[in-house]
């Protein structure tokens, strides 16, 4: 069945395939996850802030985002990023971002909401009284997230934290649309240039496929061990 | 900003001579919810398949369904758009993939197998999680009352399953109205391909990509209150419904 099939050209471009499209896929991945965990705790505090305004923002954001295909997000940032550079620095053109920059802050905005209805979720996990007792110790509202509930939610979360991490790691592989040598772009062009679709998307999709199944089996052990702790 | 807005453009004659951009922009809608309610109904049937077989009392059932939601939980949706799209009509014999590939409406098929796997498994879950979220009780009184086990998922367990994972479910449904855009990438000419289109014909980016995110929110809207108009009249009294989770 694989008889005419040559894999060789994995042999041949494995080194472009890792260390120009891996590499972009990571890099992209763990800024994004950083990002938007940042961001995402932001928008999840001030979705619980009882300033009502605030709140009300931060959830129609969070709300809009979720509700656009990631796809319209990434085509929207790619022509739009210019212009609101252009609006930042106060230039008289539209300010030229390099393709990895635009996918960075598309995908930062765009999990963070995804992150955002986790962090909620692990904020609201934690008991009332603990906010109660640290202000009663005498601290303020940054001091008693900070130290208090933050830790607390984030140490409940992470299990969901990384499985979105997952995902978004996945989501990568849609910045193809944009032609990015991100892994998936990397193994199309290898293959559009040698005529091998065949082998290269199965490569693609078997190197997926491991890396994103041994992360979830880790995220799975974790899971179990913090459930231990509890 | 030196950018010139438009807002006429969607009247403005289309290229391909069938009407406005506008109407171009509605045919896309058209494909997207399409192909979406096709995806969905293969995705409910497999999803409900797949979830029951999970819970059976049957070990290498169990393994199976696992092994069949690991296999489409950990690739990316696009690269399994690719290998449904140029993989699979390679590897099977000659005769089938010059069918497939000649097939009228490829993309449309392809993005409807595709998302229906993809989406199968994620109903999969669910479908597993609603069954056993039941008492075990139910099950055992199924089969005290002489029900044999299709029976008894048939009529006690699947109808109180589906009504508790019914706001998870509209997550997905929602999702999978979203991803169809995905299948842009094997020319699929749904909502966001025809938006890509209109903006490299006419360069008003903004109007283009506007219009299209009102209207993937109008249908997010819709599909919504109907979902919880469809949630209050099947609701069990008595019961608190699940509540919904993320992804995409």
């Amino acid at each position: 069945m694989f008889s005419q099939f040559d894999f060789n050209v994995i042999e041949r471009s494995w080194h472009y395939l890792f260390f120009t499209g891996m590499a972009f896929t990571l890099q992209l991945t763990l800024l994004a996850m950083s990002g938007g965990i940042v961001l995402g705790t932001l928008l999840a505090l001030a979705r619980l802030s009882s300033f009502r305004v605030l709140s009300m923002v931060a959830g129609a954001y969070v709300n809009f985002m979720r509700g656009i295909p990631l796809i319209l997000v990434i085509f929207w940032f790619y022509f739009l990023v210019p212009y609101i550079g252009q609006w930042v620095t106060g230039a008289d053109q539209p300010v030229r971002v390099g393709a990895f920059a635009s996918c960075l802050i598309t995908f930062i905005l765009f999990e963070a909401c995804y992150y955002c209805e986790i962090m909620r979720a692990g904020i609201q996990s934690i008991p009332r009284g603990q906010v109660a007792a640290g202000y009663a110790l005498g601290l303020n509202y940054w001091q008693c997230m900070g130290n208090v509930v933050l830790p607390q939610a984030f140490r409940n979360m992470a299990p969901l934290l990384l499985t979105q991490t997952i995902v978004l790691f996945q989501d990568v592989s849609l910045v193809y649309v944009l032609s990015m040598p991100d892994f998936l772009g990397a193994a199309s062009k290898v293959a559009q240039r040698d005529g091998r679709l065949v082998e290269m998307y199965l490569f693609v999709a078997v190197v997926y496929f491991v890396m994103s199944y041994a992360l979830s089996s880790l995220v799975k052990r974790l899971e179990s061990r913090i459930a231990i702790i509890r | 900003m030196n950018y010139k807005w438009n807002w006429g453009i969607f009247w403005a004659d289309n290229p391909e001579g069938s009407g406005t951009f506008f109407s171009t922009l509605i045919s896309g809608l058209g494909w997207t919810l399409g192909t979406a309610l096709c995806a969905w109904t293969m995705a409910l049937l497999l999803g409900t398949v797949v979830g029951v077989v999970r819970t059976m009392p049957k070990p290498w059932l169990v393994r199976l369904g696992n092994a069949y939601v690991e296999l489409f939980r950990n690739i990316p949706l696009l690269v399994q758009m690719f290998l449904w799209f140029f993989v699979l009509p390679e590897l099977l014999p000659v005769r089938w993939g010059d069918a497939l590939k000649q097939m009228p409406n490829a993309p449309f098929f392809t993005a409807v197998v595709c998302l229906g796997c993809f989406t199968s498994v994620r109903i999969a879950e669910q479908v597993k999680a609603g069954i056993q979220s039941l008492p075990r009780g139910q099950a055992m009184a199924g089969t005290a009352l002489g029900l044999t086990l299709p029976a008894t998922y048939r009529y006690v367990l699947l109808p109180q399953a589906f009504r508790i994972i019914l706001p998870p479910l509209t997550s997905e449904f929602l999702n999978i109205i979203k991803n169809t855009s995905v299948a842009l990438t094997v020319g699929l000419m749904e909502l966001t391909a025809r938006t890509r289109a209109m903006q490299e014909y006419t360069f008003q980016v903004f109007e283009a990509f506007a219009a299209a995110t009102v209207i993937y929110l109008l249908v997010n809207l819709v599909v919504v209150q109907g979902m919880r108009r469809l949630e209050r009249r099947v609701a069990v009294p008595g019961l608190i419904a699940g509540s919904a989770t993320g992804g995409h």
